[in-house]
């Protein structure tokens, strides 16, 4: 099969995300790629874990008094809930069910705005109220740093999802924009699968002491 | 679990085998959201509850955290599925070298 011919229903294979040589490559290269931000992630993690509470003065805000149980929770919620409305989109590609999947993608973006929302507006209560920021000390410039580059990769993820979004809306689905989909979503899956360590790590570690 | 087409040589059932099949998975995967939304809020009660110890509640919610992300890699992102032997190797290899990291910056440096 190629990638540009017109798709029917019952033409469409059942794993379109691999079916061209190109989709193979794509998918195997997308893997070796998230290995390699598992280990990117790590030496964040690992360098938050050994700075944690590390400030200059005893004046300085610690992870205890920084992070609320509550805000965090909404955040995961939201995150968790995008994590299976794009396993929705992907079940309706595998459908051929192109608007299907269009809608379930919308609302995974939607919900990674919100996601982003929390976080902005977490960081900007952190500076002002506690005057926790990147420079402040050592626990700062590790917080910030990991916790932000998540929230980068969000954003990221948004775009991404979005621009396939836009540029395929007239096309349906075919063989050449399966994959792209497919990747994306592995993408926004493995956002999540971060963020399950991050609030477990840094959130609810921090809150415990 | 498989998501290999099944030949029967005629289209329409084929096409409704896998309609069947990929609602059953669809069902799965409903099935381990739903598991994972629990494990989350039992993670949070058990910090919210501040009657353990930190001791008790830190590798538990730990452990909490890697079956949540086994449900993620394994059923979100289909690596039960047939074909995924090098995403396996690629990301196990990641998180060889991250557990080594996070060893490392928690027990030999110092500040």
């Amino acid at each position: 099969m190629h990638a540009e011919e017109k798709m029917t229903y019952e033409k469409w294979p059942a794993a379109p995300e691999k079916t061209t040589l190109e989709a193979k490559n794509k998918f195997i290269g997308f893997w070796l790629f998230l290995g390699g931000e598992t280990t990117l992630f790590a030496s964040l993690f690992a360098t938050y874990l050994a700075l944690k509470d590390k400030v200059p003065s005893t004046e300085a805000a610690l992870a205890k008094d920084l992070f609320d149980l509550p805000l965090t929770f909404v955040a995961t919620m939201l995150l968790l809930t995008s994590s299976l409305t794009s396993v929705y989109a992907m079940y309706h590609m595998k459908n051929f069910a192109f608007k299907k999947m269009m809608v379930w993608l919308g609302l995974t973006v939607l919900l990674g705005f919100g996601f982003l929302g929390t976080e902005v507006y977490e960081f900007s209560h952190y500076v002002h109220t506690y005057k926790h920021t990147f420079t402040s000390s050592a626990f700062g410039s590790a917080f910030y740093t990991l916790v932000g580059f998540h929230g980068a990769h969000v954003a990221f993820g948004l775009c991404w999802i979005l621009s396939l979004m836009i540029r395929n809306s007239k096309r349906g689905l075919s063989l050449y924009n399966a994959p792209k989909f497919y990747v994306a979503s592995l993408y926004w899956h493995f956002i999540d699968v971060v963020w399950v360590f991050i609030f477990t790590v840094v959130y609810l570690m921090g809150m415990v002491g | 679990m498989t998501n290999q087409q099944l030949n029967s040589g005629n289209p329409s059932v084929d096409i409704e085998y896998r309609r069947r099949k990929n609602a059953e998975e669809m069902r799965y995967q409903v099935v381990s959201f739903s598991l994972m939304i629990f494990l989350t809020l039992i993670a949070f009660a058990s910090v919210a509850m501040k009657g353990f110890t930190s001791w008790f509640t830190v590798p538990f919610i730990l452990l909490l955290a890697v079956v949540q992300v086994v449900f993620q890699l394994f059923y979100f992102m289909h690596m039960s599925h047939k074909g995924h032997e090098a995403p396996q190797l690629f990301l196990f290899s990641g998180v060889l070298v991250a557990m080594l990291t996070v060893l490392t910056f928690v027990t030999i440096i110092w500040w």
